[in-house]
């Protein structure tokens, strides 16, 4: 006998139990959704900070000073070898006179720079780096580039970014574990009382030749359909909670420097993570919760 | 057909339930298994039916060697069995067609097979006005024939009934075991584990008497004086 002829079956017992168990039904999918809201919510934030961070790099520099007894042509012929060194994104020569014209500007007033010549100042380069962690690296690696007589580079503030950074993201994989366990054990314990008051039926039914697969299958559509559902609402709770924490911060003045990455740009990563979390849990929480049954 | 070569059961508690079992039951026979509380019957019926396996020995039901059947077979070994309950075991939410359903549903029958089967066998016990009933609304007889239909509803060839008519009337068992008798008629062998010696010697079949996990007796047109041996 065919088994197209339950596929059917499992769906219509599947949403029946659903309904059927509605209180239960309610408090796992409630349960989904919060812990879903939970974990988009600090996911939200580690991808904000993370693009934040990303942003500060691009605008982390170093300068690296060129030897007085350079010439201008001497120091521009160095561009070729810094651009090649390692973790360098973007190199910038600076000539001695425009490195003054920056360093007077704001200080006209003051009289006693007026008369100061730009051959006190160095021609440098300002050097961009790809990744902040290995800044330091690439300092010392430029510190031996001949005709370079200097690096200065604020070390600090990078290896600061990378902590918080670091940080940020432990915490956000953490938590996601954590709440990934605390929603699988909900919806385990929901299928499981969906079980338990069916325990009779199973057990009936594998006195008769069910087979394991069979009697699986309508819990999985359950647990499916639970975690779909609590996915879809946790979706649609998170971008508007999004949206609004979204608008009150470019509102507040105290946030004028933040930048907030749009709900748009991650619309199909969360909804796809949201909905493949929500039948994971459901399916392994079904499949956990149905396995003592199955001992007849 | 099932076979029992030298079967010993020992659970895990050290209570030694079956202790060298010989027997063997054809085709279409009808078989009542008697026997005190404690016996071994329960032991058996459920050896039969794969819930547990035996400890020594060699165990055979309608074709299947359950000493070293794969548990994915075991479902395929039960469709050969019907098995009916003392307590009927009926799911009270269902009707009594959807009682009948959900078991064919789980063999992987099609609408058309369950819906021509189910009222075949609704009429053969006499049922087919209860359709769509729920059990709650029938009498203690109507729900152990709802029982017996749903034994027989995915075409098994044994019929094994644990203590069928333990919650019922005289009159009510013994139609139930008139309605087993009826069924035999056609073929199928039917196993009664009963301890209603009234009825054990009226329908003067094979009995079987277990007794400290032993076959005591075993006599066709035998009988039953509701003691051991």
């Amino acid at each position: 006998m065919a088994k197209q002829y339950n596929i059917g079956y499992y769906f219509a017992e599947g949403g029946r139990s659903v309904l059927t168990h509605g209180l239960m039904s309610f408090a796992a999918i409630s349960m989904i959704v919060a812990c879903l809201l939970i974990m988009g919510s600090f996911s939200l934030v580690a991808i904000n900070m993370d693009s934040m961070l990303g942003a500060l790099e691009q605008e982390n520099e170093f300068i690296a000073y060129i030897d007085e007894s350079y010439t201008q042509e001497e120091s521009e012929a160095l561009r070729s070898t810094l651009e090649s060194t390692y973790n360098v994104a973007s190199v910038e020569f600076v000539t001695r006179v425009e490195a003054m014209e920056d360093f007077l500007s704001g200080r006209e007033e003051n009289e006693l720079l007026e008369s100061l010549p730009p051959e006190v100042l160095r021609d440098r380069y300002q050097i961009r780096v790809t990744d902040i962690e290995q800044m330091e690296k690439t300092v010392t690696e430029v510190e031996l580039v001949t005709g370079i007589a200097k690096v200065t580079a604020a070390l600090e503030i990078a290896q600061g970014f990378v902590m918080v950074r670091n940080i940020a993201t432990t915490i956000a994989a953490a938590l996601v574990g954590m709440l990934l366990t605390i929603s699988l054990f909900i919806i385990t314990n929901t299928v499981r009382l969906a079980t338990f008051y069916r325990r009779e039926e199973i057990a009936i039914m594998k006195m008769c030749g069910a087979t394991d697969g069979f009697i699986r299958w309508p819990f999985m559509v359950e647990g499916m359909i639970l975690g779909l559902v609590g996915a879809l609402v946790a979706f649609f709770l998170q971008w508007g909670l999004y949206q609004l924490v979204a608008s009150l911060m470019l509102d507040a003045d105290g946030f004028s420097l933040v930048t907030i990455v749009p709900f748009s740009d991650m619309i199909q990563l969360i909804l796809l993570t949201f909905c493949s979390t929500g039948l994971v849990i459901g399916i392994m929480g079904s499949l956990l919760a149905i396995r003592k049954f199955l001992q007849v | 057909m099932i076979r029992f070569i030298d079967i010993y059961k020992e659970y895990d508690n050290g209570t030694k339930a079956l202790r060298g079992v010989n027997l063997r039951i054809d085709d279409g026979e009808f078989v009542f298994l008697v026997g005190a509380s404690g016996s071994g019957k329960s032991t058996l019926i459920k050896l039969i039916t794969g819930e547990i396996a035996c400890t020594e020995g060699r165990l055979m039901v309608n074709g299947y060697n359950l000493n070293n059947i794969a548990p994915k077979q075991i479902p395929y070994m039960r469709r050969t069995l019907g098995i009916i309950f003392q307590d009927f075991r009926l799911i009270e939410k269902k009707t009594i067609y959807d009682n009948l359903t959900f078991i064919m549903r789980a063999v992987g029958a099609s609408s058309y097979e369950i819906s021509k089967r189910i009222n075949y066998v609704l009429k053969l016990v006499g049922l087919e006005q209860k359709a769509h009933s729920y059990p709650g609304e029938l009498s203690g007889g109507e729900q152990q024939r709802v029982a017996i239909a749903r034994a027989l509803v995915n075409n098994p060839s044994m019929i094994i009934a644990d203590e069928p008519t333990g919650n019922l009337d005289p009159q009510r068992s013994l139609e139930i075991m008139t309605l087993l008798e009826r069924i035999n008629e056609r073929g199928i062998t039917v196993l009664v584990v009963t301890h209603e010696k009234g009825l054990v010697n009226r329908f003067a079949k094979r009995v079987i008497t277990i007794d400290q996990g032993k076959v005591a007796r075993d006599e066709t047109g035998g009988y039953y004086n509701g003691k051991t041996v």
